[in-house]
């Protein structure tokens, strides 16, 4: 067991790098399984239970994590981003033990703080001071320990005066400041962190961001989850993506916040191959912007280049490739695609075509949808791809837009005769 | 304060458990959880710790009045008034502490859902709240029993180890019923219907011995309860030295098996069914 390399004796300003490959781990979670059932008629009473006891009892299994496996350092700040629905709560309740794994284990180095659902879980009948310290006994510190801190948590939280008040009687700004506050002060060595950094007023939330970099500092090791990418970006070193109760990508946070805007807007609802054969497949489709970047926003009469690639699956003496954009509401706004009469002079199975498409960006400010087709040529011009929403972006602009496009134009008025004054 | 290497092993984490988390942590949270409620319910009041024993009380007034004038069960039994308090106060406890904890994980869903620790903690602070409650009340009745006559004897000694069955039944049934509560609701119906019977069950309103049944298969039957052994022993050991003990009223040691094994099958049951279930509560909720 390496020991103690300390990541807080180098007081960097600004960004702590990374700690690097040989800090100690301090997450380790290997083929995590969580699935929950649920009851396709819920029995809820014994009443039920006792009058039919031989009822057959369904359930619907509900995969949550299917085979989940990362490590995290001491040190880092680790961000975890996933659509509704994705695994990623269960990962931090599984990760906080207030879930039990159906399967793979977590090994955990240190005292872990959670932070869960805008709270760590308060009795609104008791005080402030009474929940801070209860809170502080279940996060592992003593009660003497707690008591001694009760102060400057509640000074954090910036609720002196009310601090003897019912949280029932709370606002849920001054709950949650609470809440973050006893989080902060219980010292962990691990943070769990979900979907925080929204509340409070704007002083507040400078405090909690502070607080943050403060603990980056320090070299705490800290599990971000959110929807929000800018925070993941800003904050963490690593971060991963999780669909469907699996990883879809871990590494560099800009990277997973890239995958996660894709998720959000071609997975499940927008993106439908709505023809396709065995004959050929779409491997890539984005949008350029100046310097070669891939965007999904474009401002209002800026360069945009369409690129895609794909792969033939079966000779295919030439393709024919089209576009069309269609805008929010499904309206046809341009199509193009290449000519009838191109030859590429056979195309083996295998072999990738790329297409890279420019056009002169006329479009009105607001959101399209890039739909792409294939065609076979020139045997029977058969159609054999076709898919619908492949890309969507937004284009925005200083001044919104009636139309459809922004058309070259020029305008002038011109005084013709002064009327009387 | 934590950061020294050697807590930042890796270690295995489990999930949520009954127990797990350490013996300090547990009792750290158990005592702050029962005092805390404790104070919130006592202090939070005007007139607090009054309100708690204006209950047993009142039951105590209305009782003593329908059992000595009216129906005249007590009214040839020296003690009938202190037997009386006595038996009320500690069922009262038995009563509170279980109808309580039956709601008690439920209720303290925010806890469970956020946080991770031994999830006994919740129940056991409940009838632990009951118990000071009982403590508090306790020294109102053995007032009344002194002033009543009584004299006190070396057996008074006893009187904790009956506190401790007491205690230890009540804690058994509250693990069993607020884990039970999580899944069936109608737990809370069927269970402040079952504290009725069992007050009826259990010797408080009429005593066993000379003045009791004239039918001896009443008292083995009541005998199998074993809050009646409890009570009957607290009457020997306390007030009447000479009213028969558990087993001469129940016609032999042997007629005490069926109450012991109640009450062990009870204390196990409620110990493994909370234990089974403790990890999935948090899902249940």
């Amino acid at each position: 067991m390496p020991v103690d390399n300390t990541t807080e004796s180098t007081p960097s300003i600004g960004r702590p790098t990374l700690p690097g490959p040989d800090a100690p781990l301090a997450i380790q979670v290997e083929n995590l399984r969580k699935s929950f059932r649920i009851p396709t008629q819920r029995v809820d009473s014994l009443k039920e239970r006792a009058v039919r006891p031989f009822a057959p009892r369904t359930y619907r299994e509900l995969q949550a994590l299917d085979g989940v496996s990362f490590e995290i350092r001491r040190g880092e700040f680790f961000g975890i981003v996933g659509r509704n629905g994705s695994g990623k709560s269960t990962l931090l309740k599984l990760l906080a033990s207030i879930y039990r794994a159906d399967g793979g284990s977590i090994r955990i180095a240190g005292r872990l703080a959670p932070f869960i659902e805008l709270g760590v879980g308060f009795n609104h009948e008791l005080t402030a001071r009474q929940n801070v310290v209860l809170n502080g006994v279940m996060m592992g510190l003593t009660p003497k320990e707690m008591r001694r801190r009760l102060d400057s948590v509640i000074e954090f939280a910036e609720l002196g005066e009310f601090a003897d008040l019912k949280l029932k009687n709370y606002s849920s700004g001054m709950l949650v400041r609470l809440a973050f506050a006893v989080m902060l002060e219980a010292d962990a060595d691990i943070l769990l962190i979900d979907e925080v950094l929204a509340v409070g007023d704007a002083s507040f939330q400078q405090k909690c961001a502070d607080a943050f970099h403060e603990m980056k500092e320090v070299g705490k090791t800290i599990v971000l989850v959110t929807h929000d990418m800018s925070t993941v970006e800003s904050y963490c070193h690593r971060a991963t993506l999780i669909s469907d109760g699996k990883i879809q990508h871990i590494g560099d946070p800009a990277e997973v916040g890239r995958e996660y805007l894709r998720l959000n807007f071609e997975g499940g609802t927008s993106a439908r191959v709505t023809s396709a054969n065995a004959d050929i497949r779409l491997l890539d489709i984005w949008i350029e912007s100046v310097g070669a970047e891939r965007v999904r926003n474009i401002e209002s009469g800026q360069y945009l280049r369409i690129r895609a690639q794909v792969e033939l699956l079966r000779e295919t003496p030439a393709i024919q490739v089209g576009f069309t954009i269609t805008n929010v509401d499904g309206v046809g706004v341009f199509q193009f695609g290449t000519d009838s009469d191109e030859d590429a002079g056979g195309l083996t199975p295998g072999s990738r075509v790329s297409i890279d498409a420019e056009i002169d960006n006329l479009l009105a400010p607001g959101r399209y949808f890039v739909h792409f087709g294939v065609k076979r040529f020139p045997d029977n011009r058969a159609v054999v791809l076709h898919v619908e929403k492949a890309l969507d972006f937004h284009v925005f602009g200083a001044a919104p837009s009636q139309g459809l496009v922004e058309l070259p134009h020029t305008i002038k008025t011109a005084v013709e005769n002064q009327g009387p004054r | 304060m934590s950061t020294s290497a050697a807590n930042l092993k890796l270690r295995e984490v489990r999930g949520p458990s009954a127990l797990g988390g350490g013996p300090r942590r547990f009792f750290d949270l158990l005592w702050l959880m029962s005092v805390t409620e404790f104070k919130r319910v006592y202090f939070g009041t005007v007139l607090g710790y009054l309100w708690s024993l204006a209950r047993p009380l009142m039951l105590f007034g209305v009782l003593l009045f329908v059992f000595t004038k009216i129906f005249r069960v007590g009214h040839n039994l020296p003690y009938y008034p202190v037997l009386l308090l006595l038996g009320i106060v500690l069922y009262t406890f038995f009563q509170e502490a279980t109808t309580t904890s039956v709601t008690s994980v439920v209720s303290q869903e925010g806890v469970v859902r956020k946080t991770q620790f031994p999830r006994m903690v919740i129940p056991l602070a409940t009838v632990l709240t009951g118990a000071f409650n009982l403590g508090l009340n306790l020294i109102v009745v053995f007032v009344f029993i002194l002033a009543w006559g009584v004299v006190p004897t070396w057996t008074w000694l006893l009187f904790p180890f009956a506190l401790t069955l007491l205690f230890t039944l009540a804690a058994a049934l509250g693990m069993a019923l607020s884990v039970l509560y999580v899944r069936f609701r109608d737990v809370a119906i069927i269970w402040i219907v079952a504290t009725q019977v069992l007050f009826y069950g259990t010797p408080i309103l009429y005593p066993l011995g000379k003045h009791g049944f004239e039918n001896r298969t009443y008292e083995r039957l009541l005998m199998i309860n074993p809050l009646t052994v409890i009570f009957e022993q607290v009457r020997v050991w306390v007030i009447e030295p000479g009213a028969p003990t558990a087993p001469d009223a129940a016609g032999g040691w042997l007629w005490l098996l069926p109450a012991a094994v109640i009450f062990v099958g009870t204390c196990v049951f409620g110990a493994w069914i909370f234990n089974r279930e403790a990890p999935r509560v948090a899902e249940e909720l």
